[in-house]
C-alpha cells in the first residue's frame, strides 16, 4: 500500500529530503545549544570578564540564527513536498478514474469518490509533513539527547534509564487501548450526523407524522451511548498529561538529588553544577520526542483509513482495455447481436441480458420498449462497448466490438444516456463536447434537429447562455433537448436515445423523430421510450422483459403478437398521454 | 454525505469570515458548563488553577537547592550538605506530588465534563431542531444545519476542553511568573516584556500570512470539490464523450492553484515553530548579557517588588540564574496563551451558531382542538375512548363555557379564497378556493411553480396562509393542534425520504403501534409487498442511505405503505407514483384505487393518466386557479387541460 502511495512523490523527492537534511542540522544545533547555554551560565556565575559572557552569547545568537534558517528552510520544503505530494495523488487518482469503464464506475459511488479526492487526501499530506518533519526529527532528537546527555552527565545520566521505559510503555499503552476506542466511537458518530441528516432531510416526512418526540428520543440515545463511549477513550487519552508530568517530575528530582550527591562528593570534579543545569534541559527534549513520536504513530494510524481508500482508486484496472491493432473505422451502422448474456458482476447470480440476437441494418431507426429493470439500458449500453458482454459477441459495421479502437468507436456511436448531464459552462460550451471544432452553423444546426434552437434563442444570451453545475437553469425537456443536440454534434454512425425524450412534449417528441428521418437517413436510429408513441414509427421495434428478447417486429405485428406491447398500449391510450 | 470530519475546526473555519471575540457567548457556554455540572465544574477550576500555581513554584527550589550544591561542593561534605538539601529536594517531590493529583484528576473530569457537555448541547440543539418550523429547513442549506452538528461541535469541544483550561492555566503561570520576576527586578522584567513584544509581533506577522492563505487554500479546495463532484456525477457522460484528457487537463488546473495555495498556509504554519522556539533563545541570550551586565556595572541599582515592600532582594548572581529559566518559562506560556486564544474565538464562534441554533424561534402552535379516540352510537353521540376504535373525533373545548363538544373526523376540508406568499413580498397563491368532501379525490395539475405543493403545505401548516380561511370538518384549522392536524393527513412526497433500518420499521414510522400484520397488509394494499418480499431479507432488510439499494420506484411504494399503515382520513399525494414506469403504476394503480377508497385525497401529479379519475380537477398556473372541473368537462372545455392532454404542451 505505502509502495502505491510513494510512486505519486516523484518530482517531490528533493524538497522531502532537503526536509530531513535540514531537519537533521536543526536538530544538532538544538541539541547543542544547551551545551552553550551551561556555559554562558558558568561566565556569568564565576563572574567571567565580560568580553567572555558576550562571545558565548554571540555564539548562542549565531547559532540560534542557524537553527532558525535551516528550520525555515525545512517548514517551506516541507510544506512544498507534502502539498505536492497531495497535488500528484490527486492527479493520479483523477487520471486513472477517467480511464475506468462503466463498470469501474459502478463500483464507487461519486461522493465516496469525492471524498477520496479531497479529505482523504489531505489526511495523507497531513501526515506525510508529520513524518518528513517529525518522524525523523523526534529520534534524532531523542538519540542526540541521549548521546549528550551520556558525554555530559555521565553517572547522572542514569535517571533517563528508569524514566524513558517508563514513559515508552505509558504512550504505547495509552494508544494501544485509546485508538481502537476512538476508532469506534467515530464510527458511531459518523452513523449519528448521518441520521441527523437524514432527519433534516427528511423534516416534511417526520413533521407530516408528527414524529417529532420520537425523533427526539431515538436520537437522545444514540447521543448518550456515544456520549459513553467517547468519555471511555478521552479519558485514556487524559492519562498522557499526568504520565509525562511525572516522567518530567521524576527525571527533575533525581537528576537534583543524584547530582547534588556526586557534586558534593566529589567536590564538583566529576560534575558540574552547569551540568545539573543542562542535564535538566537534556531530560525535557528527551521526553518531548517521546511524546511527539506517540502522536505521530496516532496520526498515522488514523490516516491509515485513508490510504487504504486512496490506494483502492489508484489499484483499480480498468475492465476494458484497447486491443492491440485496433480498428479505427467503423464502416457503417449496422448492428448484430450474437447470443449475447450479459451480467454487470461476475458475482451477479442473474444475467441482465439473457441470449440475444438481433440484427439492425445500417440507417434503420429501431424502438425498445419494455418497464422498468427489463435490461433496455443494459442492452444498448453494449454497442459503443460500455460494458464487455459476457457470452456471445456484439459486432457494429460488421466487426466485433472489442476489435475497435475504444475512441474511435465511441465517436461514431453516439449515446444519450438515461442519467444525462449538462457541466456547468455556456450552452455553446457543453455543445461542443460533442465535436470540439464544431461551427456555430453546425451547432444551430443540429439545435434545430433536436427542436432546441427554438427555446435557446429566447435566452437573452442565447448560445452563450450560461448553464449552472447540474444544469438546474433550464427544464427537464430543455434539458434532454440539449443532450441530444450534443450527440448529435459528433456526427455519429449510430445514435442512441436512452429515455432521452420523456420530459419532451409529444408534439415536439415527433418534430425531433420526424428531423432524424429526412436529415440524418444514413444514421441508424435506436430509442428507447416509455411512451408507444415515440417508437410506433420505428422500421423495427424490440419489447424487452426481464432482460429478454419478448418480442421484435413492427407496430402492427406487435399489436396483434405480443401481449406486453398491446397491454402498454392499450394502458397508454386509456389513461391519455402520460405527460412527465 | 457521510464525509468523515475535519478533525481540526480550523480548515473547516478557514472559509469563515474572521470571527469575533464574543464575551456574552462565553458567559453563555460557560453558565451552561456550570449549570450542568455545579459540583465538578468548580473542583477542576480548582485544580486547574492549584496545578499551574504549584508548578511555578519548583523553578524556586530548583534554584535553591542549585545554590546550596554551589555552597556545599568545596567542603566535600555531604553528610552536613544533607541536611540542608534533603529537606528541600522532599519538598519539591511532595509539590510535584500534589501537583500530579490534580494534573490528573482535571484532565480526567474534563474529559467527562467536555463529552457530556456535548452530549447535551447535542440532545439540546436536535430538540430545539425537531420544533423548528419547516420554512427553517427550506429556507436553510441542509449543509449548513448539519454543520452545527459535525464543525461547531468539534469547535466547541476544542473550546471546553483545550482551549479554556489551556488559556486559564498558562495564563496563570504567565501572572504568576511575571510577579516573581518584577520581585526580583523590574529592570531585567521590562527586558523580558520587551523580548515578548518583539515575539509576538513576528508571530502575529507570521500568523496573519499563514490565516490568509488558509482561507484561500480552502475556497480552492471548495472549487476543486465542486469541480470533483460533477466531473465523477458526469463521468458517464464524459466516458461516452471520450472527453477524459479535456477533463484531465481542466482538473490539473485546479488541483495546482490548489497546491500553491496549500503549500503557502502550510509554509507559513510551519515557521511559526523555528521562530518562537529561536527567538526564544535569543531573548534567553539578551537576558543573560543583560544580567551579566548589570552585575558588572557598580553604579546599576535595582528596582523590584521585593525593594518595595522592603523584603529587598539583592541583586546578584541568585537573580540572574532564576531569571533565566523564568524567562523561558513566560515566553513558553505566553506562545501558549496567544496560540489558544484563536482556538478560542474560533470555537466562540461555533458556539454562537450553536446557540443560535437553540434560541432559533420553535414552530408556533396555539391549537387547542385535539384528535381523541371516538366511540359513536347510533344516534351519533360521540364519546372519547381509550382506545383504538378506527373512528376520531376533533375534541373542541369552549373556553367561554368551559364546555366541550366532539366533532366526527370526517375528512372534509375546504379553503375559501387562500392567499399565501412565502417571503411576504411574492404572491404565490391567489385567491385559491377548494372544496374537498369526504371520500372526494381532488387533484392539482399545473407546470413546476404553479403553487401545486404549496396548497398542500398550507393544508398541513407547515405554512400559515396569508389571507383567507381553511376548515377542516368545519373547524378552523388554525384553533387544531399541529401534530393532531398531521396525524390526521397522510402525506406521500414526490422525495421520499426513507430511515435507516428496517423495511418493517420504515412502514411503521407510520403508526408506531402497528403490528407486523398490520404492516404487511399496509404494504400488501399499496403494492409494495411483492418486491419487499423478493428483496433477500424481506420485511427485515435493512435500509441504508435513504434506500440507496431500492429503485426510486420502490422506495415511493414504502413511501405509500408507510401513509397507508397510519390510516389516514386525508391523504396527500404529492407525485407519489411519479417514479413507477406506467406498466407497474397500473398494477400499484389498484391499490392505490383501493387505499383511496372512503378518504378525502389530494393528488398532485404531471402524468394525467393518474388524475384522470379524480372527482374535481384543478389546473393551476402562476398561483391561480384556471380551471376546474372533472376530466369530462374540461376536455369539453377545450382550455389548458385540454391541451395537456393532446400533448400539445409540455409541463415543467
Amino acid at each position: 500500500m505505502i509502495k502505491t502511495l510513494m510512486k505519486s512523490i516523484r518530482e517531490y523527492k528533493l524538497p522531502s529530503i532537503l526536509t530531513i537534511i535540514f531537519i537533521m542540522g536543526e536538530v544538532i544545533i538544538e541539541v547543542i545549544i544547551p551545551f552553550i547555554t551551561a556555559n554562558l551560565v558558568n561566565d556569568i556565575k564565576y563572574q567571567a570578564p565580560i568580553e567572555s559572557v558576550l562571545i558565548t552569547g554571540l555564539w548562542l545568537v549565531a547559532l540560534a540564527l542557524i537553527s532558525l534558517c535551516c528550520g525555515g528552510i525545512a517548514a517551506i520544503t516541507c510544506a512544498k513536498a507534502s502539498a505536492g505530494f497531495a497535488k500528484n495523488l490527486r492527479g493520479d487518482m483523477y487520471e486513472n478514474i477517467q480511464k475506468y469503464s462503466f463498470s469501474n464506475i459502478d463500483k464507487f459511488s461519486s461522493t465516496s469518490l469525492v471524498t477520496r479526492l479531497t479529505t482523504d487526501v489531505t489526511n495523507v499530506q497531513m501526515s506525510y509533513m508529520m513524518v518528513i518533519r517529525t518522524a525523523i526529527r523526534s529520534p534524532m532528537m531523542f538519540i542526540f539527547s541521549i548521546i549528550m546527555a551520556y558525554t555530559m552527565g555521565g553517572a547522572l545520566a542514569t535517571t533517563f534509564v528508569v524514566v524513558v521505559p517508563v514513559l515508552v510503555f505509558g504512550l504505547f499503552m495509552i494508544a494501544r487501548k485509546a485508538m481502537p476506542a476512538f476508532r469506534r466511537v467515530f464510527k458511531k458518530y459518523d452513523k449519528l450526523n448521518e441520521s441527523i441528516e437524514e432527519n433534516v432531510r427528511g423534516m416534511r416526512v417526520v413533521k407530516g407524522f408528527s414524529r417529532e418526540e420520537f425523533e427526539k428520543q431515538k436520537f437522545s440515545s444514540a447521543s448518550d451511548d456515544i456520549c459513553r463511549d467517547f468519555t471511555k477513550a478521552e479519558r485514556i487519552v487524559a492519562l498522557n498529561t499526568p504520565i509525562m508530568q511525572f516522567c518530567m517530575y521524576f527525571n527533575t528530582v533525581g537528576i537534583l538529588l543524584l547530582g547534588a550527591f556526586l557534586v558534593i562528593t566529589t567536590g564538583g570534579t566529576k560534575v558540574d553544577v552547569g551540568q545539573i543545569s543542562a542535564m535538566l534541559t537534556y531530560g525535557m527534549q528527551i521526553l518531548m520526542s517521546l511524546m511527539m513520536l506517540s502522536m505521530i504513530y496516532v496520526m498515522i494510524t488514523i490516516s491509515l483509513e485513508s490510504m487504504k481508500r486512496i490506494c483502492e482508486v489508484l489499484e483499480e484496472k480498468p475492465s476494458l482495455e484497447n486491443p492491440e491493432n485496433p480498428v479505427t473505422e467503423v464502416k457503417d451502422g449496422s448492428i448484430v447481436f450474437q447470443n449475447v448474456s450479459f451480467k454487470y458482476s461476475k458475482k451477479a447470480k442473474r444475467n441482465a441480458l439473457e441470449n440475444v440476437n438481433f440484427n439492425i441494418e445500417s440507417g434503420m431507426t429501431v424502438g425498445v420498449i419494455g418497464g422498468t429493470g427489463s435490461s433496455k439500458s443494459s442492452l444498448v449500453q453494449l454497442i459503443p462497448r460500455l460494458y464487455d458482454v459476457t457470452e456471445g459477441a456484439v459486432l457494429v459495421g460488421g466487426v466485433d466490438v472489442r476489435e475497435y479502437d475504444i475512441e474511435s468507436l465511441r465517436n461514431s456511436v453516439a449515446m444519450v444516456l438515461q442519467k444525462n448531464q449538462l457541466f456547468s459552462g455556456t450552452i455553446k460550451e457543453n455543445l461542443r463536447w460533442g465535436n470540439e471544432n464544431a461551427t456555430d452553423e453546425e451547432i444551430k444546426y443540429v439545435c434545430k434537429l433536436s427542436q432546441a434552437d427554438e427555446f435557446i434563442e429566447t435566452f437573452p444570451d442565447g448560445y452563450d447562455t450560461y448553464i449552472e453545475q447540474g444544469g438546474t437553469n433550464v427544464s427537464g425537456g430543455q434539458k434532454q433537448r440539449l443532450c441530444i443536440a450534443r450527440a448529435l454534434l459528433k456526427n455519429p454512425k449510430i445514435l442512441i436515445l436512452d429515455d432521452s425524450t420523456s420530459a419532451v412534449d409529444t408534439k415536439t417528441d415527433a418534430f425531433i423523430r420526424k428531423g432524424f428521418r429526412e436529415f440524418i437517413p444514413e444514421t441508424t436510429k435506436i430509442i428507447i421510450a416509455q411512451r408507444i408513441a415515440s417508437v410506433e414509427d420505428a422500421d423495427l421495434i424490440i419489447v424487452m422483459d426481464n432482460g429478454k428478447i419478448s418480442a421484435m417486429g413492427s407496430h402492427k405485428e406487435l399489436i396483434s403478437s405480443s401481449d406486453i406491447y398491446r397491454d402498454v398500449y392499450e394502458q397508454q391510450r386509456n389513461g391519455g398521454e402520460e405527460n412527465e | 454525505m457521510s464525509k468523515p470530519n475535519v478533525p481540526m475546526g480550523r480548515s473547516a473555519m478557514a472559509g469563515r469570515p474572521r470571527p469575533k471575540f464574543n464575551g456574552n457567548t462565553l458567559k453563555r457556554v460557560l453558565k451552561m458548563l456550570f449549570e450542568s455540572y455545579p459540583v465538578l465544574m468548580p473542583i477542576t477550576i480548582a485544580c486547574i488553577i492549584f496545578s499551574a500555581i504549584v508548578n511555578t513554584l519548583p523553578a524556586i527550589f530548583n534554584q535553591q537547592i542549585i545554590e546550596l550544591i554551589e555552597e556545599w561542593y568545596v567542603s566535600r561534605d555531604w553528610a552536613s550538605a544533607k541536611l540542608e538539601i534533603m529537606p528541600r529536594i522532599i519538598t519539591l517531590a511532595v509539590l510535584y506530588v500534589i501537583s500530579l493529583i490534580s494534573f490528573f484528576t482535571h484532565t480526567q473530569l474534563m474529559a467527562y465534563i467536555t463529552q457530556g457537555f456535548l452530549s447535551k448541547a447535542r440532545k439540546k440543539m436536535f430538540s430545539g431542531m425537531q420544533n423548528l418550523p419547516i420554512k427553517y429547513f427550506d429556507t436553510n442549506k441542509h449543509g449548513d444545519i448539519m454543520s452545527h452538528y459535525t464543525n461547531d461541535i468539534d469547535t466547541l469541544r476544542q473550546l471546553v476542553s483545550q482551549a479554556i483550561p489551556a488559556v486559564l492555566q498558562a495564563g496563570l503561570i504567565v501572572i504568576s511568573v511575571f510577579f516573581i520576576m518584577l520581585w526580583y527586578s523590574a529592570w531585567m522584567t521590562l527586558v523580558v516584556i520587551g523580548g515578548i513584544l518583539l515575539l509576538t509581533f513576528v508571530t502575529k506577522t507570521v500568523g496573519g500570512g499563514s490565516a490568509k492563505y488558509f482561507i484561500r487554500q480552502q475556497k480552492s479546495m471548495g472549487k476543486a470539490e465542486g469541480f470533483i463532484q460533477e466531473m465523477m456525477n458526469g463521468q458517464k457522460v464524459i466516458k461516452v464523450f471520450c472527453h477524459e484528457k479535456n477533463s484531465i487537463n481542466d482538473f490539473n488546473e485546479i488541483n495546482n492553484a490548489l497546491y500553491e495555495d496549500s503549500k503557502k498556509a502550510h509554509s507559513y504554519a510551519n515557521l511559526l515553530g523555528p521562530i518562537n522556539m529561536n527567538i526564544g533563545n535569543i531573548i534567553y541570550v539578551i537576558i543573560a548579557t543583560v544580567g551579566g551586565l548589570f552585575l558588572l556595572s557598580e553604579g546599576f541599582t535595582n528596582i523590584s517588588l521585593s525593594k518595595a515592600v522592603g523584603r529587598e532582594v539583592v541583586f546578584g548572581i541568585s537573580v540572574v540564574i532564576p531569571f533565566l529559566n523564568m524567562t523561558r518559562q513566560f515566553t513558553g506560556n505566553v506562545n501558549q496563551v496567544s496560540q489558544q486564544i484563536n482556538s478560542v474565538v474560533m470555537g466562540l464562534a461555533g458556539a454562537e451558531r450553536i446557540l443560535n441554533l437553540m434560541d432559533a424561534e420553535p414552530e408556533a402552535d396555539d391549537g387547542y382542538v385535539s384528535l381523541v379516540n371516538a366511540l359513536i352510537d347510533e344516534n351519533g353521540n360521540i364519546t372519547e375512548t381509550d382506545k383504538r376504535t378506527g373512528k376520531w373525533a376533533w375534541k373542541h373545548p369552549h373556553q367561554a363555557d368551559g364546555t366541550v363538544t366532539y366533532t366526527e373526523l370526517k375528512g372534509d376540508v375546504r379553503l375559501f379564497d387562500v392567499d399565501f406568499s412565502y417571503d411576504e413580498e411574492k404572491m404565490v397563491l391567489h385567491n385559491i378556493d377548494v372544496y374537498a368532501e369526504p371520500g372526494q379525490k381532488v387533484a392539482f395539475v399545473g407546470a413546476t411553480g404553479a403553487g401545486k405543493t404549496t396548497i398542500t403545505n398550507l393544508i398541513n401548516r407547515f405554512y400559515d396562509i396569508a389571507d383567507g380561511k381553511i376548515r377542516y370538518d368545519g373547524i378552523n384549522i388554525n384553533k387544531i393542534k399541529k401534530s393532531d392536524l398531521r396525524r390526521s393527513l397522510g402525506i406521500v412526497l414526490q422525495e421520499t425520504n426513507l430511515f435507516t433500518g428496517t423495511v418493517m420499521e420504515n412502514i411503521r414510522y407510520g403508526r408506531l403501534d402497528a403490528t407486523d400484520e398490520e404492516c404487511i397488509e399496509a404494504a400488501r394494499l399499496s403494492g409494495a409487498d411483492d418486491f419487499i418480499s423478493r428483496l433477500p431479507d424481506g420485511y427485515n432488510t435493512e435500509l441504508t442511505n435513504n434506500g440507496s439499494n431500492l429503485s426510486q420506484g420502490q422506495r415511493q411504494l414504502i413511501a405509500i405503505a408507510r401513509a397507508a399503515v397510519a390510516d389516514p382520513p386525508v391523504m396527500i399525494l404529492d407525485e407519489a407514483t411519479s417514479s413507477i414506469d406506467t406498466r407497474t403504476e397500473a398494477i400499484v394503480q389498484k391499490g392505490m384505487d383501493r387505499l383511496m377508497q372512503g378518504r378525502t385525497v389530494f393528488v398532485i401529479a404531471h402524468r394525467l393518466s393518474t388524475v384522470k379519475n379524480s372527482d374535481v380537477i384543478m389546473v393551476l398556473e402562476k398561483g391561480r386557479i384556471i380551471e376546474r372541473g372533472n376530466h369530462n368537462s374540461l376536455i369539453e372545455q377545450k382550455g389548458k387541460y385540454y391541451q395537456l392532454y393532446t400533448g400539445a404542451f409540455e409541463l415543467e
